[in-house]
């Protein structure tokens, strides 16, 4: 019996050793190496400064930009998660009226309109950082006012944005919120610095 | 459904089935100590693995106690272990957010929730573990709880093999246990996590970043050795994420593309085990027909699933929502699911992890439409469309012998299974096996109704509160460790019967199944006559089939009728009849 307890004592910390710590590390040594960009949470640097993820979803306040989804977490990434609210749950059906609500307030032209899947739906993760397209054109309309930029361009901006699904079939088309939000302060300064000139 | 849909679905379960022919004839090489390519590379591993363990400890012959005996000392062991790592993970290394020490119901939760491969998880993550507990204490038994699995399932083949003829040899637990880590998990994952780097998930030993956003403000963004855990995470059937969110957080799966790399990883293992099992009990015949009856659930399942979340609910109609694709967004029940997801990609995902018990998700299965959260719960309930890493084609081989033995007494044939007679004790040994499964599931999920300390915990209420208890009790019983996360789990309450409805669930049926195999290894292989049942065939395929949703019928229906029917039916019924499901 002393014998077997060894053996299985020694099967278990080599184990150990081999997966636990050397597979981990070894592919943190390889992947820092030749991937280091999303090795390291594919970060989004502006004048050198990490302005974000992404991957991760953040807050965008006002109408001059676009917003993400909501999130019941507060697009906080140290807990992530979602509502996991029932399909016939009534909070459920309260916190939708509500965003709509709030929504319709800020842009009135909405009212009676059906909106986007995504809009008004808290993501999975609470930091989903994709919209979809359906979803930016819309707010295009309100951020395009907002920026005093003329309509096609911001649209255009969004087009230049979509993420097709992979291979044309898999998953979905996407905008990243961060990288259109991102192409918009670009459009603004370029204009800007034009206006600017003599 | 949508051609895209449609096409989604059968590319992926196509591509899964052309990997799983090449890789089950590797697994039955590999078992069965034939040459393979890729020897060069692995034997001097293995040999150096096994000087150090003990050379004669992995050439001695085990019969089914000595195997099964084994096998439990080593999880004994190793479940110990990381009980210890977690319990004092605030004095170990590599903790860089100072996570204090998992508290003990916690731990023990954990520690039986990973080395069963259940992977249930009670806790978050990214706000509980330090980055050397997530290696070591997460990482760690995916690997190795997906190659005990794996290996109680190939010692059965072995029993039912022509090799076995009268014999009570299973082969040699530590020597599959080790062939088993560096041959079939460690080396694909060793290639597969740079790709899914790549794609966009981190592997860094920095615990967090601080960002300072566009718009003012920060934002502590947590990662680690992320991607490295993804690989074995789907690989092996385990399902535990390195964040609260699971495969639904975009470091886990970033893009489509991951999303399709990890549904195929939790597929390929379960069903090249069905091609293994025809090789190593020299009938692929009958392999054929076995794989044909779970392919034909799981494309059910997966159908059904789809549908449900395009389809909607009136509620997200009555609340002014877009429910149909077109113009640029999805449609369907966008509640609890990613964009870069949509719709189907979330649902082909959520049924295999709950199919092959793997229990990762992308999507939230609380928030699911009431009947695609039914398909979850009843592949669980069945936990045989595939099922997990070995033990999913044991569930199925055990629902065979009752199918021999059912119809061999209809049709007045011996019944014979793989030319073995199936005897009085195969059927009580079946039968133990068999009800271990909904004993553990039903019994306390009726306690937990009618106590204060388990209604508390719901985070909904009604029908859908039913169907939270269930689905985790379903969940941990097995072993696939998804759930319906409203419901708060880590109360003592849940933790600790949770963690033994794990333990039973997984140890209970493995035993009993090593059990019948070796009372089946010792018999007399019986010469194949004319009175004998014929079970390569298409018929007997029918009929394990209609064996399988009987018994879990019987079993489950009433459950099923008070938690997502209930609800089906009170959603769609009550909004059809007051003219809001448009």
């Amino acid at each position: 019996m002393s014998r077997t307890f060894g053996t299985a004592l020694r099967v278990t910390l080599l184990s150990w050793l081999m997966l636990g710590l050397g597979y981990p590390l070894l592919e943190v040594g390889v992947n820092q190496l030749i991937f280091p960009g999303p090795a390291n949470g594919s970060l989004v640097r502006v004048a050198g400064r990490v302005v974000g993820s992404h991957l991760i979803e953040q807050r965008f306040r006002g109408s001059g930009w676009f917003h993400g989804r909501p999130s019941v977490v507060y697009m906080d990434p140290l807990s992530s998660g979602g509502s996991n609210l029932g399909p016939s749950s009534r909070r459920l059906a309260r916190h939708l009226a509500l965003r709509r609500v709030k929504l319709v307030a800020r842009h009135p032209r909405l009212a009676g309109r059906r909106l986007p899947a995504d809009m008004i739906t808290s993501s999975a993760s609470g930091l989903d950082p994709d919209i979809t397209p359906a979803n930016a054109y819309l707010q295009a309309s309100w951020v395009a006012r907002a920026r005093g930029l003329p309509l096609a361009l911001v649209r255009h901006l969004v087009t230049r944005h979509i993420h097709g699904p992979w291979l044309g079939l898999f998953g979905q088309a996407r905008v990243n919120v961060l990288s259109l939000n991102l192409g918009l302060l670009r459009i603004v300064g370029r204009l800007g610095r034009a206006r600017m000139a003599p | 459904m949508s051609p895209a849909a449609f096409w989604q679905i059968v590319l992926e379960l196509l591509a899964a089935g052309a990997l799983s022919v090449p890789f089950g004839h590797y697994l039955a090489r590999v078992f069965q100590d034939q040459k393979t390519w890729l020897d060069p590379i692995v034997d001097p591993i293995d040999r150096a693995i096994y000087r150090l363990i003990g050379p004669d400890a992995v050439n001695q012959a085990m019969d089914w106690k000595g195997y099964a005996g084994n096998m439990l000392l080593t999880n004994l062991l190793m479940g110990l272990l990381i009980y210890a790592i977690l319990s004092w993970q605030g004095h170990l290394p590599w903790n860089p957010l100072h996570f204090a020490d998992v508290s003990p119901f916690l731990a023990f939760n954990t520690a039986a929730s990973f080395i069963t491969n259940t992977n249930w998880q009670a806790y978050g993550g990214e706000s509980t573990l330090s980055l050397f507990s997530q290696m070591a204490a997460i990482t760690f038994p995916m690997f190795a709880s997906a190659a005990t699995g794996l290996v109680a399932a190939i010692a059965f083949f072995r029993a039912l093999g022509p090799a076995c003829d009268k014999g009570r040899n299973l082969g040699n637990f530590y020597r599959d246990f080790v062939r088993a880590l560096t041959r079939v998990f460690l080396l694909p994952c060793l290639f597969i996590t740079p790709i899914l780097v790549w794609a966009g998930s981190p592997e860094t030993l920095a615990g967090m970043v601080t960002a300072h956003l566009v718009q003012g403000g920060i934002q502590h963004i947590p990662m680690g050795p992320v991607a490295d855990l993804e690989v074995i995470k789907h690989l092996g059937t385990n399902g535990g994420g390195f964040f609260n969110a699971n495969s639904a957080h975009p470091f886990e799966n970033p893009t489509p593309l991951s999303n399709v790399i990890e549904t195929l990883l939790m597929m390929v293992t379960p069903m090249a085990l069905v091609i293994a099992f025809g090789r190593m009990v020299a009938s692929p015949r009958l392999a054929r027909v076995m794989y044909g009856v779970m392919a034909f659930m799981l494309v059910v399942a997966v159908s059904v699933m789809v549908i449900a979340e395009q389809r909607g609910t009136p509620l997200l109609a009555h609340a002014g929502l877009m429910q149909h694709a077109g113009f640029g967004q999805m449609g369907g029940n966008m509640v609890g699911k990613e964009v870069r997801f949509g719709i189907t990609q979330s649902a082909i995902f959520d049924t295999v992890s709950t199919a092959f018990t793997t229990g990762s998700v992308n999507s939230l299965l609380d928030s699911y439409t009431p009947l695609g959260g039914m398909v979850a719960l009843v592949q669980m309930m069945l936990n045989c469309v595939f099922g997990g890493d070995g033990v999913g084609l044991l569930n199925f081989l055990m629902y065979g012998l009752f199918a021999v033995f059912i119809a061999g007494l209809m049709v007045g044939r011996t019944p014979e299974f793989l030319g073995k007679k199936i005897e009085k004790r195969e059927i009580v040994l079946a039968s133990l096996a068999l009800l271990v499964h909904p004993l553990i599931i039903l019994a306390p999920a009726a306690w937990s109704l009618m106590a204060p300390y388990g209604v508390n915990a719901l985070g909904n209420s009604g029908s859908h509160g039913l169907s939270e208890v269930l689905y985790a009790f379903v969940s941990a019983a097995a072993n696939n460790g998804s759930a319906f996360a409203g419901l708060n789990g880590n109360t003592p309450w849940y933790n600790i019967v949770l963690g033994l409805v794990m333990l039973f669930g997984r140890y209970a049926s493995i035993i009993f199944m090593l059990a019948l195999g070796g009372s089946l290894a010792a018999k007399p292989r019986v010469q194949e006559t004319i009175g004998t049942l014929k079970i390569d065939t298409a018929l007997f395929g029918g009929f394990w089939l209609a064996t399988i949703i009987v018994v879990g019928a019987l079993t489950f229906l009433p459950a099923l009728v008070l938690g997502p029917i209930a609800e089906f039916f009170a959603l769609y019924g009550h909004h059809a009849l007051s003219g809001m499901g448009r």
